[in-house]
């Protein structure tokens, strides 16, 4: 069991961590905007996710979460 | 007390010891190198730390650095050197750190010449850097004078905040004089909001210049000359020499009030009722002591190792309202009491009644 | 479960106002690992420069100052000499350390200041808007160089660890990059090195991280971070440079 929980507002939709997952299971979502006006990274399968925190070590922004 | 005859760059950095100085960070040029040669071999017994920097520039920004820390900092230079710390001093000055700059003033301008010069004045007073600041400048007139400025220089600018000059020049930093030394200063000021690790027990505390929100910028600046008022209307200096029934006053700073000094008692023994104001602060400027010291006076004259720098000052301290005349040399050469004699007596016809 | 990757604690909770992607975000999180991990956050001194960097005073919670264009490593100087027992570091990008603050970063290395510079190479001035630094390679476009980077205009780029690995002062010179996840727990690890240098006085240590401007190179971050791979590092090749105890025993004091 692990999870990944992306900070709404500290977000900034750069998709660094897509690139880190060894899952593909993160992904910028295209449906809701943050105050400033970007596209939020999230966990496209949750049951998959390892908790290996490459994702959170790539992000710029320590907007991310692990819990494992 | 123990006096002991001194040469005044020599005095100056023992002076700075006795004050609680901890820390030097200078740059050779004459004529002040004295200063670090002393320190750097003082500072080894009376523990402090002497750094010789690659440039005034890193000098001034060492200064910086150990003046965040809450340590009493001091650098010195002559007035090319200056000119590369005025970057520095300008974010001293934006970021309310107390320290001590000393400046051997000598000719200019470019690379000038070695000999002493009055030639700063308008630096010291009025662009030592960019934006709105002020420095308190002190301009002692005596080797004993400088070594009693150093204590009150250090105590001001932590008080206050802000960086303090001492605008010597080549002539008071060159000569020998008898001294006699404060004792070592021991009480020293909090300073809360020194950057020295918070040891997990407060906030973290933030040494900057940067606002980049205009109205908090203002507001920095605005409280920041709001400190000046205060400065300026309770720690103005200046020395009055025969001037209660003067008919013309000398107004002179540094070493060449020593010159008027000896222009106004030869022009007195000649009859001629002369007298002298010595600026003791240069800024802030002593304008109630101006006003009252030539208050009798038909004229005033400004001499200066310049081609005429504070004489503005004088002028705007009077409003204009009598003639204020010039006499100076520059490019090194000092005045002669009796050059400044003739000059008196230009203006007061010769002592003719 | 268990909290296993979260922000440092030294480092501030606020957002940062680096564009998307700006792995500048990455290296401030990493140099706050290694205070939390050693400790340290109460007793270290931080130094930001001029540059993009300019207000991670608000983000480093050590106490923090604010230096002029290229003086960090002067300043810092200033705050170690009289502060031997405190933990200071500076951190500053390629126009600041390489460009105005040569003289300042040459002579920290050489006199072995005891001090951490965290030097980030993004091969542009980004706060500016994406001018030429002392790092832009050759053939780069930017601003100011519309055509290119021409070595026969406007010279080569500067190594600096290179440069500054034959300084006698410098401890540690070495060259790490944040663009991906090793590559990220390497330059942890330098900069780890760097600090505990410092604990053991060994002299003056310099990490430099090669780092992204998307918003300058034009480009998206996650190509940014292709850039760097393809062009930056082998031009600026990733390693140690220098490695050793610039004050041993026998001729320290």
């Amino acid at each position: 069991m692990a999870k990944i929980t992306v900070n709404f507002e500290k977000c900034k939709g750069c998709a660094l961590c897509t690139t880190a997952c060894p899952k593909k299971i993160v992904e910028i979502q295209k449906e809701k905007r943050n105050r400033k006006g970007y596209f939020t990274a999230f966990c496209t399968d949750e049951g998959s996710c390892i908790g290996c925190a490459m994702c959170a070590m790539m992000c710029p922004d320590c907007a991310i979460i692990v819990e494992k | 007390m123990e006096r002991n005859l001194m040469k005044g760059n020599e005095a100056l950095a023992e002076a700075a010891i006795r004050a609680g100085c901890k820390c030097f960070f200078g740059y050779p040029i004459t004529p002040q190198t004295e200063i670090s040669a002393y320190l750097a071999k003082r500072f080894k017994q009376a523990g402090g730390v002497f750094l010789q920097a690659e440039s005034e520039i890193a000098a001034i920004n060492m200064v910086l650095g150990a003046a965040s820390t809450g340590v009493r900092a001091m650098t010195s230079s002559s007035s090319p050197g200056i000119s590369l710390k005025s970057e520095g001093i300008s974010y001293i000055a934006g970021s309310d750190l107390p320290c001590v700059i000393i400046n051997v003033q000598r000719g200019g301008p470019g690379l000038g010449g070695i000999q002493p010069s009055q030639a700063d004045y308008w630096q010291a007073t009025r662009a030592l850097g960019h934006g709105d600041f002020h420095l308190l400048v002190y301009a002692p007139c005596s080797v004993q004078e400088m070594v009693d400025t150093v204590t009150k220089a250090f105590d001001m600018a932590d008080k206050f905040r802000m960086p303090a000059m001492i605008l010597a020049d080549g002539l008071l930093g060159q000569m020998m004089e008898p001294v006699s030394f404060p004792e070592p200063k021991t009480d020293f000021p909090e300073k809360p909001w020194a950057a020295n690790g918070h040891g997990n027990k407060r906030e973290h505390n933030i040494i900057n210049s940067l606002f980049l929100q205009p109205d908090v910028l203002e507001k920095s600046v605005k409280d920041r000359f709001e400190r000046y008022e205060e400065i300026k209307a309770n720690h103005a200096e200046a020395e009055l020499y025969m001037t209660e029934d003067a008919d013309i006053v000398l107004t002179a700073y540094g070493a060449t009030a020593r010159v008027a000094k000896s222009a106004v008692n030869m022009a007195r023994e000649q009859g001629i009722k002369a007298g002298l104001i010595r600026p003791i602060t240069l800024w802030p400027f002593p304008v109630k002591q101006i006003n009252e010291g030539s208050k009798n006076a038909k004229s005033i004259l400004c001499v200066e190792m310049s081609m005429g720098q504070m004489i503005d000052d004088v002028k705007l301290a009077i409003n204009c309202s009598k003639p204020v005349e010039f006499f100076g040399r520059t490019g090194g050469v000092i005045p002669t009491p009796a050059e400044v004699l003739e000059e008196i007596k230009k203006y007061t016809n010769g002592g003719a009644k | 479960m268990a909290v296993v990757f979260e922000k440092p604690k030294s480092l501030a909770d606020v957002t940062l106002h680096y564009c998307p992607g700006c792995t500048h975000g990455i290296i401030h999180r990493l140099v706050c690992e290694v205070i939390d991990e050693m400790g340290i956050e109460g007793d270290t001194i931080g130094v930001c420069p001029v540059g993009c960097s300019v207000m991670a005073y608000d983000y480093f919670t050590c106490d923090m100052i604010e230096a002029a264009h290229g003086r960090a490593p002067a300043v810092a100087t200033g705050v170690k000499r009289t502060n031997p027992d405190k933990y200071v570091f500076t951190y500053q990008g390629d126009g600041d350390l390489a460009a105005i603050g040569t003289a300042e970063t040459v002579h920290a290395a050489t006199r072995g200041e005891n001090i951490v510079v965290i030097f980030v190479n993004n091969t542009t001035y980004g706060m500016t808007g994406g001018q030429m630094a002392p790092t832009t390679l050759p053939g780069q476009v930017t601003q100011t160089t519309p055509y290119g980077r021409d070595p026969k205009l406007m010279g080569y780029p500067v190594r600096v660890c290179e440069m500054l690995a034959t300084l006698s002062g410098t401890a540690l010179a070495q060259r790490v990059a944040v663009n991906s996840v090793p590559h990220i727990r390497e330059a942890k690890k330098a900069i780890r090195k760097a600090f505990e240098n410092q604990r053991d006085k060994k002299g003056f240590s310099i990490v430099e991280v090669l780092s992204t401007c998307p918003t300058n190179w034009g480009m998206s971050p996650v190509d940014a971070l292709k850039r760097l791979e393809d062009e930056m590092i082998p031009y600026y090749p990733l390693g140690v440079f220098k490695d050793t105890n610039a004050f041993p025993e026998k001729e320290g004091e």
